[in-house]
């Protein structure tokens, strides 16, 4: 069983219609209970990583959330749900985030554009099961105007380049997170979820 | 590297396509969800749904529209017409937008791009300008927006009817600041014409804004696309006639970019 997490990110429909449409099911939920007893987790997330914060802490998800990665659930932090992992972020001047993998969330550099929207290429760094079948430097959709610099780089499995090269996907153990949008990536995102569920053992 | 977006505009009135009549592929041309799939087969980067139905009680059809097309489509989709309020806003996303266009409601109340880019993220935010070349040296309108003799586009809103007195360019800049995350910029004078985009008007908006700017009106050849994007610096084209007429397919599109340099998703 697949647990969603609900806290309001906009893009928690997407990521449950793509979830359903590959024929999995899944309970969409914001029960602090429920996400503690999930065999799965996907966290959704887009647009402020300082409200997603506080909306998880004032749900009492925090806790439930920061354990199941811990115990070594399978886990999928997808855009914010990825970069809520990490120690620190430097959006709105400065937040503690979970601190679940080391690391500083840094804001894209002004020589480009931000946000940073569109379809941009995956470099997959390491074999991992998340990429069977996806060609390397795939096109994946973004958009974000911040990003994860993990202190340990043996965490990135895939970087993208935009102003600056960035982990784009980060692994460890059953744990995986995404800056892209997998929902929103075409025939390739809904394969790497696919290909997720599969390496989380999801019939 | 980042990828110049190819955006096909869906214009949806009670639930159906308008424009979109000349595909021999579809049984259903006219059907919203069919056209969104085709385009995405197709290659289409992202969609845009304009919701031009005339009376404001028969938009919750566009919610529907929306979420059926959600339910089978896996691309980003923006939809715009209408939208006055934080709320409306919401409703269009929870069925399954992924941004929102906004361009009369945010002349009227600016504070608006304020209030949806705190409440869903400035990235769900599209600030859509219906811009008009100004003739000579018109000074019209209030405030730190208004027409002054160098000013050289005007905002419309209301479906182009209404002139408002508020330069383009000014206004492009007020609306990022305000936390708009994307510009979709229609030329009035071109749109329809199909004989290229405005790209003095894009190159003006996207060298003073640091988000990313949809050229918009005007397409009518492959040039034109690559125009936008070199000339006009433009990030996405939108366009409408060309793909819906089946003049060119997405596909043909981007290939005719690439083949000239331009990065695009193939």
């Amino acid at each position: 069983m697949i647990t969603i997490v609900d806290y309001g990110a906009s893009n928690l429909s997407s990521v449950a219609k793509a979830i359903s449409h590959l024929g999995y099911s899944a309970t969409v939920t914001s029960s602090p209970k429920e996400v503690a007893a999930a065999k799965v987790i996907v966290l959704p997330g887009v647009g402020a990583a300082g409200d997603t914060m506080s909306r998880l802490g004032s749900l009492g998800l925090i806790a439930p959330l920061v354990k199941a990665v811990r115990e070594g659930k399978p886990f999928l932090g997808v855009c914010l749900g990825l970069q809520i992992l990490f120690t620190s972020s430097e959006e709105s001047g400065g937040l503690d985030c979970l601190n679940v993998l080391p690391g500083q969330v840094r804001r894209l550099p002004s020589s480009v554009k931000v946000p940073h929207i569109g379809w941009n290429q995956v470099r997959q760094k390491a074999p991992h099961d998340v990429f069977k079948g996806i060609p390397d430097e795939a096109h994946f959709y973004f958009v974000h105007s911040y990003y994860a610099d993990p202190d340990d780089r043996s965490l990135v499995v895939g970087e993208t380049e935009y102003g600056v090269r960035f982990a784009s996907a980060v692994a460890r153990g059953n744990l995986v997170a995404t800056q892209f949008h997998p929902e929103k990536s075409g025939d390739w995102g809904l394969m790497f979820y696919r290909n997720f569920f599969r390496f989380a053992g999801v019939r | 590297m980042l990828t110049k977006r190819i955006i096909p505009c869906l214009d949806v009135t009670g639930g159906r396509v308008v424009k979109g009549v000349s595909f021999v592929k579809l049984r259903d041309a006219g059907d919203p969800v069919e056209m969104a799939s085709f385009y995405d087969r197709e290659g289409a980067d992202e969609l845009v749904f304009l919701d031009i139905t005339a009376s404001s009680d028969k938009r919750n059809i566009m919610v529907e529209v929306v979420e059926k097309v959600s339910r089978q489509v896996f691309i980003p989709l923006t939809v715009g017409g209408g939208l006055r309020t934080v709320d409306d806003m919401r409703n269009i996303l929870n069925a399954g937008a992924d941004k929102v266009a906004i361009n009369t409601a945010a002349v009227l109340n600016p504070a608006l791009i304020e209030e949806g880019a705190a409440r869903f993220g400035s990235q769900c935010i599209v600030l859509a300008v219906d811009a008009r070349r100004v003739e000579g040296k018109a000074k019209r309108g209030k405030g730190k927006l208004a027409l002054t003799g160098g000013s050289r586009w005007e905002v419309h809103t209301y479906g182009g009817r209404q002139p408002t007195g508020v330069d383009a360019v000014k206004w492009a800049v007020e609306a990022v600041r305000l936390g708009a995350g994307e510009i979709l910029l229609t030329s009035m004078d071109a749109d329809g014409h199909q004989t290229g985009y405005d790209l003095e008007l894009n190159r003006a908006v996207s060298r003073v804004v640091g988000v990313p700017v949809i050229a918009s009106g005007g397409a009518g050849s492959l040039a034109h696309l690559y125009d936008a994007l070199v000339t006009g610096e433009a990030d996405a084209v939108l366009a409408a006639s060309i793909f819906h007429y089946g003049t060119y397919s997405i596909r043909q599109a981007k290939v005719y970019l690439a083949e000239r340099g331009i990065p695009v998703r193939l």
